[in-house]
């Protein structure tokens, strides 16, 4: 029974892992009913305007598969055994009638598979709004901003025809300020746990955060607040863990055992890439002036490095997770990656020589969203957290 | 006690080539030795990929081009490129990424020996044409760590709404004005000269032309070439290091000339083994070919009389189907638009209309998808082009599954089981579409 005088997040994390769990969306779908002409809109990883989204009214959720506790019985037959698990059980959620309720999807172009998956939704699912997001990979300001402004006017109008009316500056603008401040707190409570990592525990984090690709942005702020303040005052023994840097896992995601299993293994996650589209520009986004031009810029110019973006500056490739370790002390780096993931497992090489380089040490496995066995994760983890404490510093 | 049987040594069978194969084979040996040369020369070298290669410009900077998929792809024909992967999987290069980066990059850690026999030089620039296919992106990130040279990103939207819009065109000549043109002529030292492109742009257009209608040859029955196995040929000069050279229009006019004559003689296509004697079925194939065993695979379809009449594959370095052809009036945008229209990077839908069309059109019997573990690009959603394929034309659709250089993947009893039964397909679909006429 929780002590009613002690601080808990248990609730918190409680109505996080409903959501979580819930491959039927039921919270989504009554928030879609509760006002007449309500839209939902979906978006696959690793990153979607959901601005746009949210000022034209609609729910962004983010659509991360189907995890491990979804059978996946018609995806399969789509996919072949050599791609990765994330379309088969999208495609699964779709074909069984769960996203029914989704009025429009978007596909950002993350990788060939995600990219394809965006014409196989269109040939399965022609009732439904479907748009491909292509975003820049030319990351010269004056070519970049203007080709990802474009790209986002033409997503506003996409949206337009979902709503039915169109979306004015205004609305963009307010709908900005609340994903700042979103974003804020998001940046708050990873560095909290970098601080505290004993009292926020990464599997709550991890689902404080799936939370927020679930709900409205102005409940998940209140939660992010909620969170911290009550985290904070929690008092969870210190252990003595080892302090690691996930990195890969920014699309299809790793079952929540995994995270745990990494966690009861002696690590301390105290950064990583799960989810990034919720921190996705590392500072405020300008709120005056043309909106469009205003997330184009930032996206070119203040937004995270992960391995599906190109890395314009060869001199700073692998930096961003230097620097991740660096500031958040973290003592080593996870590379833990979806199989078949093209864009993770052909960046991984060159940013285990950025680490060889700093002296950092790391390890790597796979997974799929629905492994189930986690004995060799917390063996290859433990033994990492342990050769860390061993080794360090000699 | 066991008995040692020792097979008598027969000669190995004779390759049949028709002439334009061999016209080929020495322009590809003139190309590779003028690269190998390039160190004594002073010639720059850029190194781009295959779909949306910008080799009339190029040229326009007296650069010689050096494509690292024809490298893989010629390391796999001759049987090199299973060593070259397991070498990058040592190195740390995941078993489940493209084998051509890995063959690409294992061939540099054993000394980036070309199909010549010589050392392969460095890449002054690289010119990341990034077109239809994620991985390129990535490859070249790679190549830029070994080489440290200039690297230039000339991206290419995806045609995810089906169309190509005036605002893709302005992207892509501004990236085309903005930072490739400069970079190339900062490396290469030449003077960018518009005259020079547009001239190489008529030399494509002339050569395009004669080069679709080799490939268009194939709706006339028999069809006089195979336009997958023997596709893979005639797209060579094209697709590599010809276009906008009078060597290409040279070889498209004489491999023209070659397939009007198999026509006037009613004959089919050519194969290792000579002309192929009967069609009895005709395919259009989705997706890349097999190299590591390519003849083998090859057999395996003219020994049933089944010849290629389309291929998607054999637009992956450009479509011109429908009336595209490179403008020197509007130099910059027609070298956008080739880019855009590049078969990987068109969407599905608009795939599948491609090749529900090359069935109709090419009056095929069936679709034929060869799935390839190493291309997510083009593999990821063929099981639903397959039904939708099938939907449409009625016509029966067969998946196989190999890899483009990676030996391992390449199961022969497996892919020849398969055929046979396709085969056998098609023949019951033929005898009940008899009957219920």
């Amino acid at each position: 029974m929780l002590d009613k005088a002690k601080p808990t997040t248990a609730p918190i994390v409680e109505r996080c892992q409903a959501l979580f769990s819930d491959l039927t969306f039921e919270a989504q779908r009554a928030w879609k009913e509760a006002k007449p002409g309500r839209k939902v809109v979906g978006f696959l990883p690793y990153y979607a305007p959901r601005e746009l989204v949210h000022a034209a009214g609609c729910l962004p959720i983010g659509i991360l598969g189907g995890g491990d506790q979804l059978e996946v019985i018609h995806g399969d037959a789509y996919y072949q055994s050599y791609i990765c698990r994330i379309p088969r059980s999208t495609v699964e959620l779709g074909v069984s009638g769960r996203l029914d309720f989704v009025d429009g999807m978007l596909f950002p172009s993350i990788c060939d598979v995600i990219r394809n998956l965006s014409g196989m939704w269109k040939l399965m699912f022609p009732q439904k709004a479907t748009r491909y997001v292509d975003l820049p990979q030319n990351f010269t300001m004056d070519i970049g901003v203007p080709f990802y402004a474009q790209e986002l006017r033409e997503v506003r109008e996409f949206l337009e025809q979902i709503v039915g009316k169109p979306i004015t500056d205004d609305e963009i603008r307010n709908s900005i300020t609340l994903f700042n401040e979103n974003r804020r707190l998001v940046r708050e409570v990873y560095k909290l746990r970098a601080e505290m990592p004993w009292n926020l525990p990464s599997s709550e984090v991890y689902l404080l955060m799936r939370a927020g690709l679930l709900t409205p942005v102005e409940e998940h702020n209140a939660m992010l607040a909620e969170y911290m303040s009550l985290a904070q005052q929690m008092e969870r023994p210190l252990k003595d863990n080892s302090r690691v840097v996930i990195s890969g896992a920014f699309c299809e995601q790793p079952p929540l055992n995994l995270i745990k299993s990494i966690e009861l293994a002696g690590c301390y996650i105290v950064d990583d890439d799960f989810l990034v589209v919720n921190r996705w520009e590392k500072s405020e986004v300008a709120t005056s002036g043309d909106p469009l031009e205003n997330l184009a810029r930032a996206y070119i110019s203040d937004s995270t490095s992960i391995a599906p973006k190109y890395e314009p500056n060869p001199k700073i490739k692998g930096k961003y997770l230097i620097d991740s370790v660096r500031e958040n002390g973290a003592e080593g780096v996870i590379f833990a990656m979806p199989s078949f993931c093209d864009p993770a497992l052909l960046d991984r090489p060159m940013l285990q020589s950025a680490l060889k380089e700093a002296n950092i040490p790391y390890i790597g496995f796979k997974y799929a969203e629905n492994t189930g066995q986690m004995q060799p994760v917390r063996e290859q983890a433990g033994t990492f957290a342990d050769s860390i404490k061993l080794w360090s510093g000699q | 006690m066991s008995t040692i049987i020792t097979r008598p040594k027969a000669a190995p069978a004779e390759i049949i080539r028709d002439a334009s194969m061999a016209k080929q084979k020495d322009m590809l040996a003139r190309h590779y030795d003028r690269l190998c040369d390039a160190p004594q020369t002073g010639e720059k070298v850029c190194a781009t990929f295959v779909p949306g290669n910008l080799n009339e410009l190029i040229m326009c900077f007296d650069m010689v081009n050096n494509l690292p998929e024809v490298n893989a792809i010629q390391s796999g024909l001759r049987k090199q490129s299973g060593g070259y992967v397991m070498e990058s999987e040592k190195l740390g290069h995941s078993e489940d990424v493209c084998t051509y980066v890995k063959s690409d990059i294992g061939m540099m850690a054993k000394g980036n020996i070309g199909p010549n026999g010589r050392k392969l030089p460095n890449p002054d620039v690289l010119l990341l044409s990034y077109t239809g296919c994620f991985t390129f992106m990535k490859w070249f990130e790679l190549l830029r760590q070994q080489y440290q040279c200039e690297t230039i990103m000339m991206h290419t939207p995806y045609l995810g709404d089906g169309k190509i819009t005036p605002e893709m065109i302005q992207y892509m000549v501004k990236q085309l004005k903005q930072d490739v043109i400069p970079t190339l002529e900062r490396v290469s030292g030449v003077k960018f000269d518009i005259d020079r492109l547009r001239e190489n742009l008529r030399r494509s257009a002339k050569a395009e032309e004669d080069h679709i209608w080799v490939l268009q040859s194939a709706q006339n029955k028999p069809s006089p070439i195979d336009a997958y196995f023997g596709g893979i040929y005639y797209v060579g000069p094209i697709f590599g290091a010809f276009r906008g050279t009078d060597d290409a229009i040279d070889y498209y006019k004489f491999l023209r000339q070659e397939v009007e004559e198999r026509i006037r003689l009613g004959k089919g296509p050519v194969t290792p083994d000579g002309d192929m004697p009967q069609e009895r079925y005709r395919l259009v194939v989705e997706g890349p070919p097999n190299y590591t065993h390519f003849r083998q695979f090859w057999k395996m379809f003219y020994d049933e009389g089944a010849v290629v009449v389309a291929s998607s594959y054999t637009k992956v370095g450009g479509t011109y189907d429908y009336g595209f052809r490179h403008d020197p009036d509007r130099p910059l945008e027609s070298l956008a638009e080739y880019c855009l229209n590049v078969y990987t990077n068109r969407n599905l839908p608009m795939r599948v209309d491609m090749l529900v069309d090359y069935i109709n059109r090419y009056e095929a019997d069936g679709l034929l998808i060869n799935s390839i573990k190493s291309c997510n690009s083009f593999s990821a959603g063929q099981l639903l082009i397959m039904r939708e394929v099938e939907k449409r034309t009625g016509k029966p659709a067969a998946f196989i599954e190999t890899d483009l250089v990676d030996p391992r993947y390449f199961s022969a009893a497996n892919v020849k089981n398969r055929l046979e039964s396709y085969f056998q397909m098609i023949e019951q679909k033929r005898s009940s579409s008899s009957f219920a006429a």
